[in-house]
Formats: C-alpha cells, sequence, structure tokens
C-alpha cells in the first residue's frame, strides 16, 4: 500500500486544516521541515470541510486550501464537503 | 417586512459543469478538423471530450479570486525583503549563486510553459481541456513575472543576473533547459501535455520546488522560499491536471496505450536529466544543508513517482524504461555535475568553490556508497593545486549528447569509473548520446532533433562571435571571443567565489562597513 501525501505552507492559515488531517485520518505522520509541513497518509487522505469549522468557529470554503498549498500526491476527488487523494492500488 | 429568501447556491460539482461545458460549438463554416488541425495527427484517439474532468474543479471566477489572494502574499513578503535589506540575512553569500542559475535557468521555462499552454489551450476541442490550459497558461506567466520581481532585489548588489534572458539563449549550459521546452512546444498538443504536465510537473518539480524552497527558508531566503511556494500551490493543480490527462488518454482509447507509454519513457528521460542541475543546487549550493538529492529523490521519484506507476498499471502503462538508471544516478549526479562546472567556471556566469572540510563529511555522510570513494578525492585534489596557484579552468569544448545536449559527463549505470557513451548514425553522420535513453529519444525522431542548436557544435562553426570579429587574426583568443559574445563580464559573473566581487561585498556589507 503506498502513501498519498499534501503539503502546506507552515503559517498560520494552514494549522487547522493540518489539525483536522490528522483529526480524521489514523495513520497520518507529519514531516516538518524549514517553512513546511507534509503529511503522509497510507492509501488514502481526507480534508473535512466540517472538521476545520468546527476547529476554528468559521466557515471555511474548501477551495481556500490552494493559498497555502504546496504540493500533493494521488488521484484527486473534490465536492464542497470534502477532499480526498487516493491510490487505486 | 419582506424575507429574503436565499437561493440555494449550486454545488461544486454542478457549478464547474455550468461554467466549463456547452462554452463550445460545432462549427458550421468551417468542418471541426479545419477548426482544429493538431489534435488527431498524433494518433491519440478521443471518443467523448466531456470525459475531462478538472478534479479542483476550479472555475474561472474561483481561479481569479485566490490566485489575486496568493499574489497579495506574496507581493507583501517581496516588498517587505527588499525595503528590509533582506539579502543580508542569507546564511552566505555562496547562496546566492543558487539564484543567478534560477534566473538563469528555470524562470525562462516558466515564459516557455506560458507560451506553450496558451498554444495548447487553442489546439483541443473539448472545452473543459481548453479552459484547464488557459488557467495554467496564466499560471506560469504569473511564475516568471514573480521570480524575476523576487530574485531582482538580489541583481541591485550581486554580479551574474545582469542579462538572464540574453544568456538564456547563448550560454552553452542554458541551452539544456531551453532545448527541452522547445523539443516540448515543437511536439502535438498530446505530447506537450504528456511531457509537461505529465512528466515534469506531475512526476519530477516536487524535487525543484519543494526541499530546494525549503533549503532556501533554511538558508534565510525569505523571498525565494515565498515565491517558490507561491509557484508550487499552483503546480499542485498542475500535477492534477497531468494525472487527469494521462487517465483521460488511457480511458479514451486503448490504442492511445503504447503512444502515451512511449511519450512517458521519452519524457522521463528528458525531465530527470534537465533535474541534474537542480541536484547539484540541492547538494552545494545550499550552504546550510537539509535534504540531500539522493534523499529527496527517494521522497519524491522513488516513493511517489513509484505509487503512481504502480497505480497506473492498470492501463497497462509501466515504469518509465529509464527509471533504474536513474535511480542508480542518485549517488552520482550532483557530484559529477559540480565537477564539470568546477572545471568550466570561466565560461560560466556564476561562482563555484570547493566545498569546505564540514561540508564535504556532510557529503561524505549522505553518500556513503559513492562520495568517499569517486568524489571526494578529486575535490581535495582540486583544491590542493588551487591553494598551490595552480587554479586549474578547462578551455576546451566538451562533447555533448545530441538528445539532452549535457556534456558528456555522466557515468556507465553500475559503472561510476566509465564515461557513458552511445552513438547513432543518421544521414551519413555521426551523433552522440549520454545514455541509451537519450538515445533511443533521437532514434525514434532522428529529422528533428539532426537540427539541434548544439552550442560546441556552433562554437566551432563561427556562429557564437560578435560581427566582425576575426577568428584567423593573430593571437585571437576562442574563449573570450565567446564571452564577449555571451556579454558575460570576465571576472565579475564567472570564475570562483573565492576572491570574487560578490564575497568581498557581501563581507562589507556584514560587517557594517558600507
Amino acid at each position: 500500500m503506498s502513501n498519498v501525501f499534501i503539503a502546506f505552507q507552515a503559517n498560520e492559515e494552514a494549522r487547522p486544516i493540518v489539525e483536522a488531517i490528522l483529526a480524521d485520518n489514523p495513520g497520518a505522520k507529519v514531516d516538518r521541515s524549514p517553512a513546511l509541513i507534509k503529511i503522509d497518509v497510507p492509501h488514502k487522505l481526507t480534508i473535512r470541510r466540517q472538521t476545520i469549522e468546527r476547529l476554528t468557529g468559521q466557515p471555511f470554503d474548501l477551495q481556500q486550501i490552494q493559498v497555502n498549498l504546496v504540493t500533493l500526491s494521488g488521484h484527486l476527488d473534490e465536492d464542497d464537503d470534502q477532499f480526498t487523494l487516493s491510490w487505486k492500488h | 417586512m419582506d424575507t429574503r429568501v436565499l437561493k440555494r447556491k449550486l454545488g461544486l460539482k454542478e457549478r464547474y459543469a455550468a461554467m466549463t461545458r456547452g462554452l463550445g460549438w460545432e462549427t458550421t463554416y468551417q468542418p471541426m478538423d479545419q477548426v482544429f488541425p493538431y489534435d488527431k495527427y498524433e494518433g491519440i484517439k478521443i471518443h467523448d471530450w466531456d470525459a475531462w474532468q478538472d478534479p479542483f474543479r476550479l472555475t474561472m471566477d474561483a481561479y481569479w479570486k485566490y490566485q489575486g489572494e496568493k499574489e497579495r502574499k506574496l507581493y507583501a513578503v517581496i516588498d517587505a525583503f527588499a525595503q528590509n535589506n533582506g539579502f543580508l540575512g542569507v546564511s552566505d553569500a555562496r547562496y546566492v549563486n543558487a539564484l543567478k542559475l534560477f534566473i538563469q535557468g528555470v524562470s525562462p521555462l516558466e515564459y516557455y510553459a506560458h507560451r506553450g499552454f496558451a498554444h495548447v489551450g487553442r489546439a483541443f476541442r473539448g472545452e473543459g481541456a481548453r479552459v484547464a490550459c488557459q488557467m495554467q497558461s496564466i499560471d506560469e506567466l504569473r511564475h516568471y513575472q514573480t521570480e524575476t520581481h523576487a530574485i531582482s532585489t538580489y541583481n541591485k548588489y550581486f554580479n551574474g543576473m545582469h542579462h538572464a534572458n540574453h544568456w538564456f539563449d547563448r550560454v552553452w549550459f542554458l541551452s539544456v533547459p531551453k532545448s527541452f521546452f522547445e523539443d516540448a512546444c515543437t511536439a502535438g498538443p498530446f505530447e506537450f501535455l504528456t511531457s509537461v504536465s505529465f512528466s515534469f510537473e506531475y512526476v519530477l518539480t516536487n524535487l525543484l520546488f519543494v526541499p530546494f524552497m525549503s533549503g532556501a527558508a533554511h538558508n534565510g531566503d525569505m523571498s525565494t522560499v515565498t515565491f517558490g511556494f507561491s509557484a508550487q500551490s499552483d503546480e499542485s493543480r498542475h500535477m492534477t491536471l497531468g494525472i487527469e490527462c494521462i487517465k483521460f488518454m488511457l480511458e479514451q482509447d486503448e490504442g492511445n496505450v503504447p503512444i502515451v507509454q512511449r511519450w512517458i519513457d521519452k519524457w522521463f528521460w528528458r525531465g530527470y536529466r534537465l533535474l541534474t542541475i537542480v541536484a547539484m543546487m540541492q547538494d552545494y549550493m545550499l550552504p546550510k544543508r537539509g535534504l540531500s538529492w539522493k534523499e529527496a529523490w527517494e521522497m519524491y521519484a522513488e516513493a511517489n513517482g513509484g505509487a503512481l506507476f504502480k497505480d497506473l498499471a492498470r492501463y497497462g502503462i509501466r515504469e518509465p524504461r529509464g527509471w533504474a538508471d536513474a535511480c542508480d544516478g542518485k549517488h552520482h549526479i550532483s557530484h559529477q555535475a559540480w565537477n564539470t562546472f568546477y572545471n568550466y567556471a570561466a565560461a560560466a556566469p556564476f561562482h563555484t568553490w570547493i566545498p569546505s572540510d564540514e561540508e564535504l563529511d556532510w557529503l561524505s555522510q549522505k553518500y556513503p556508497d559513492s562520495f568517499d570513494h569517486y568524489y571526494r578525492p578529486l575535490f581535495e585534489y582540486f583544491r590542493d593545486q588551487q591553494q598551490a596557484g595552480n587554479r586549474f579552468y578547462n578551455k576546451n569544448l566538451p562533447m555533448l549528447c545530441t538528445t539532452c545536449q549535457i556534456p558528456m559527463l555522466f557515468t556507465e549505470p553500475g559503472d561510476p569509473t566509465r564515461i557513458c557513451y552511445r552513438e547513432s548514425h543518421y544521414e551519413g553522420d555521426t551523433y552522440h548520446f549520454c545514455s541509451d535513453h537519450c538515445k533511443s529519444v533521437f532514434d525514434h525522431e532522428p529529422e528533428k532533433y539532426v537540427q539541434s542548436w548544439l552550442p560546441v557544435h556552433q562554437i566551432y562553426q563561427g556562429h557564437c562571435f560578435k560581427p566582425g570579429v576575426d577568428p584567423t587574426a593573430p593571437g585571437f583568443d576562442p574563449l573570450a571571443a565567446v564571452l564577449d559574445y555571451y556579454e558575460l563580464q570576465f571576472g565579475r559573473d564567472n570564475l570562483d567565489f573565492e576572491g570574487s566581487e560578490d564575497q568581498r561585498n557581501f563581507a562589507r556589507w556584514r560587517s557594517g562597513a558600507a
């Protein structure tokens, strides 16, 4: 089983997104290097709008993650409520 | 009082459909094949253009909104960096030489990508693909501009950046990135997407924009890391377009599979060769060290690229042909490239140096299977020679690979003691290559690559001197004449960092004497 990953700039806007990923994806592994946070999850990674909203107390549009996104891997499926990366093998 | 009834907004998927579909029409004055003359000749068969989906489902309105936000954040940082003399905070002035390579060799590629996507965006008859290419074309122009703006503050203080566009069209090693993109832009539209969106963006750009940029942050260069990550946030979208485009071609027709496989083989290898310079930047030009090239390769190419090719196996796609040789090269290419540039430092507009003992120790530790045995003794010998007053600058011109245009500096896979040479014969001439894979690219389309503008050949043919130069004049110095044609300032833009104007200036500014 391969990992999928996503990486963000290490900043305040990305913090609740990272926290939401860690809460919703058991097995997530965080790798911090200067200015960068990379999260690896085996096979599949989901970001849920509701979890971010619960953490920040504000409405969140998942497309906002584009602003601090650095890179990702896997096939993407996105709608208004979730953003999922996965491998199919 | 009227109660306002909130209209239910369309969901993301419906919004994407509403704003990217139905924008095109079947032409009636002219047949569709004449309006879109380029999207069939490569042999790729498309039965249903509506199957094209941008998984980000980005529509034009959202695109402008988020891009605007990225720009505001980026320019706040660039301004703050320039206003506060941020360049004085970088770890060591040697680092700036990595930025010289960036503005000389990478930024012009963004401009080529901008033009390439504008061109292929016009070529596809499917609207979804056209919208995605249009956005990417604008992104690439943004990258070229923001990189130029971010690096312009360094250009005020350091040599080697003042003539980057002029150099890109002339200087010998810059023909490597230039020829990569000219090869892609002169291919058909589907091959262009495979080369740039898939092989380059998806499989390889992480290696340029992620570990190197994190290294820039580690070296105190806030301006570069910010433009790097701002560009890379667009790359995430481009990578997604790349994988989508591959899946789209593979799902549309079984007959597309072998065509796409051949393009993947070719463009993986072309991209891998192009990244040699990035390997060298990562291992030699970041004075404060982070990931080695080998570690970055293992993380982003072997682990992530490996997963991708396992996933594409269900379509009948295998790993690119050069994969094993590329993985073997992770122990060697950064050292072989630095050795070459150190030798040719008189002819390139940036500075070189022998790493300090501490840096050599770091390389020994990161490259246990190769560095101490093959490369460290070489660098220590060069240092001894330099200290004894015998710094040798190679003024002979190297043999180039006809495909990737890199001097013959790579060794045989599995034997780092022998330079790898291959050749092919075509219409009575002999052509030389650095590897089986560059040879195979040529052998498939010799009529294309015999036209390559190879800098060494051009110099020998007398095409790289200023008008009026007489190579038969007594005492003629060919290297000086070529550097004059490049408009490279001898003794300022080139040679060793040790003793350079950059070194003196930076030390003076840092000590507050100026």
